[in-house]
């Protein structure tokens, strides 16, 4: 494995995960379509589902916003890499964001200046893991900011643990319309301030049709919310709830709240 | 089935006045985009008394970020709208300056601005991450404006045809599907939250 074949898998996996949305993902759209009875709820279904498919056809980004890149890695630790790995991911980003191309997305947080190329400090977001084996797996997430925006977290107490699911309802009922519904929401339960973000977009790449009885329920109570596709009303609010743990400490509980809008797009190559 | 309808821009204000929220309409004819930057640059123009470089009156103003190329001619690649809610402060004062106007976004606008739009103009949602099938009905790029801003901060002039559904989210008579899902959400909520 060369510098170059990381560089240009970067292009190639935004480019699938700008333009074609996952299986999963895609099943949860059309069933969501299926059932739908109100007729504006539908209406926008079906817009996104012509979009999907006008995206894949004409090559092109499905959402003008394409997003923040974040990329995780899975390094496995047999591997031996003799040339610079995360150079390769942001010059990889560099040239995902000329060819695809990418909208530049990527400014400095208090002067706003945009470099056009979706690098910066600490941009690309690059998480490494250290996993079993000598491959190297890349996954890519370009991260909109509409639904970014509405992600909350909450150091709740160790005697909250029943709350837990009132507040995930909560952040998505003052979310309304604006991260795109329908959503998926990653929840991150557990470990540190920080860790339990990171647990809650980890949550996002997971299959979205396999949920367990915990993650239904508050779909369910999600979906009574009536907000609807682009907040205009139905029963279509969340596609998915998908909760990561990690232990914390004894005296804390922090959950995470990670709002995705419909295209949660995320694209997987193994190296190696 | 709800009618659908085709509105033409530069905006007829009586065409306009006859949308009620809840109807379908395809979009055919001029549109300018503008978000954040542009939404302030415009307020400091009008504040200032200085002229716009373009017509803002009986215009549709599209809360869009688009992804652009150029390829001799700018190109829009994808651009579908972004949240609207940003854009509320900014509309609610540039609305005192104009007497009639459109709004493409998503998510829907304040109480603020629907009570700005009363009389003079409407708001219409089209559906969020649709950026793909927007682009398909945006013919040419007629110009750009404020270029210094950004690709998408800029105010790009687009011709459209047929650029839709969109949902007349807000009418010009006080009336907003965001008002009324807002309140049975709130209510919903109440009930939720004593289940789970």
């Amino acid at each position: 494995m060369e510098y170059d074949d990381v560089k240009s898998t970067i292009v190639e996996l935004f480019r699938k995960a700008e333009t074609e949305l996952g299986e999963d993902v895609i099943k949860a759209i059309k069933k969501a379509y299926e059932i739908e009875e109100n007729e504006i709820a539908k209406n926008q279904l079906k817009t996104i589902l012509d979009n999907i498919d006008a995206a894949k056809k004409l090559k092109v980004p499905i959402c003008q916003d394409t997003g923040l890149p974040i990329v995780f890695v899975e390094l496995g630790r047999e591997l031996c890499l003799d040339f610079d790995l995360k150079k390769a991911i942001i010059e990889g980003v560099k040239l995902a964001t000329k060819e695809i191309p990418l909208r530049p997305n990527a400014v400095d947080p208090l002067t706003r200046e945009n470099p056009g190329n979706n690098v910066g400090l600490h941009v690309p977001q690059i998480n490494i893991d250290f996993v079993e084996g000598d491959k190297l797996k890349l996954t890519v997430m370009p991260k909109g900011a509409g639904s970014e925006n509405t992600s909350a977290l909450k150091m709740m107490l160790p005697s909250q643990v029943n709350e837990i699911p009132k507040f995930v309802v909560e952040v998505v009922k003052n979310a309304f319309g604006k991260p795109c519904p329908p959503i998926f929401v990653g929840v991150g339960i557990g470990s540190t301030f920080d860790g339990s973000a990171k647990l809650a977009k980890k949550a996002l790449l997971r299959d979205v049709t396999v949920m367990d009885e915990y993650e239904l329920r508050m779909l369910e109570a999600i979906n009574d919310l009536g907000i609807g596709p682009m907040g205009l009303g139905g029963k279509t609010t969340a596609l998915a709830v998908l909760v990561e743990k990690g232990y914390c400490h004894t005296a804390s509980l922090p959950v995470a709240v990670n709002i995705q809008c419909w295209a949660n797009r995320r694209a997987s190559k193994v190296l190696g | 089935m709800r009618k659908m309808k085709e509105i033409l821009s530069p905006l007829n204000k009586d065409d306009v006045l006859k949308l009620k929220a809840g109807d379908i309409v395809y979009v055919t004819g001029e549109i300018l985009t503008a978000r954040d930057k542009a939404h302030i640059r415009i307020l400091e123009f009008l504040q200032e008394g200085k002229e716009l470089p373009f017509e803002l009156n009986c215009r549709i103003v599209y809360h869009c970020g688009p992804l652009m190329k150029k390829e001799g001619e700018w190109v829009a690649v994808s651009a579908g709208p972004t949240t609207s809610a940003r854009m509320n402060a900014s509309t609610k004062k540039i609305l005192e300056k104009i007497d009639c106007i459109g709004i493409i976004g998503k998510g829907g606008m304040d109480e603020e601005v629907v009570r700005a739009l009363n009389g003079k103009g409407i708001y219409l949602a089209y559906t969020g991450g649709a950026g793909a099938l927007a682009a398909k009905a945006i013919k040419r790029v007629r110009g750009v404006h404020w270029e210094d801003l950004g690709m998408a901060e800029a105010v790009w002039v687009l011709e459209v045809e047929k650029f839709g559904p969109c949902i007349v989210g807000i009418d010009a008579h006080g009336n907003s599907l965001y008002s009324e899902i807002s309140k049975r959400v709130e209510e919903n909520f109440k009930k939720v939250i004593s289940k789970i």
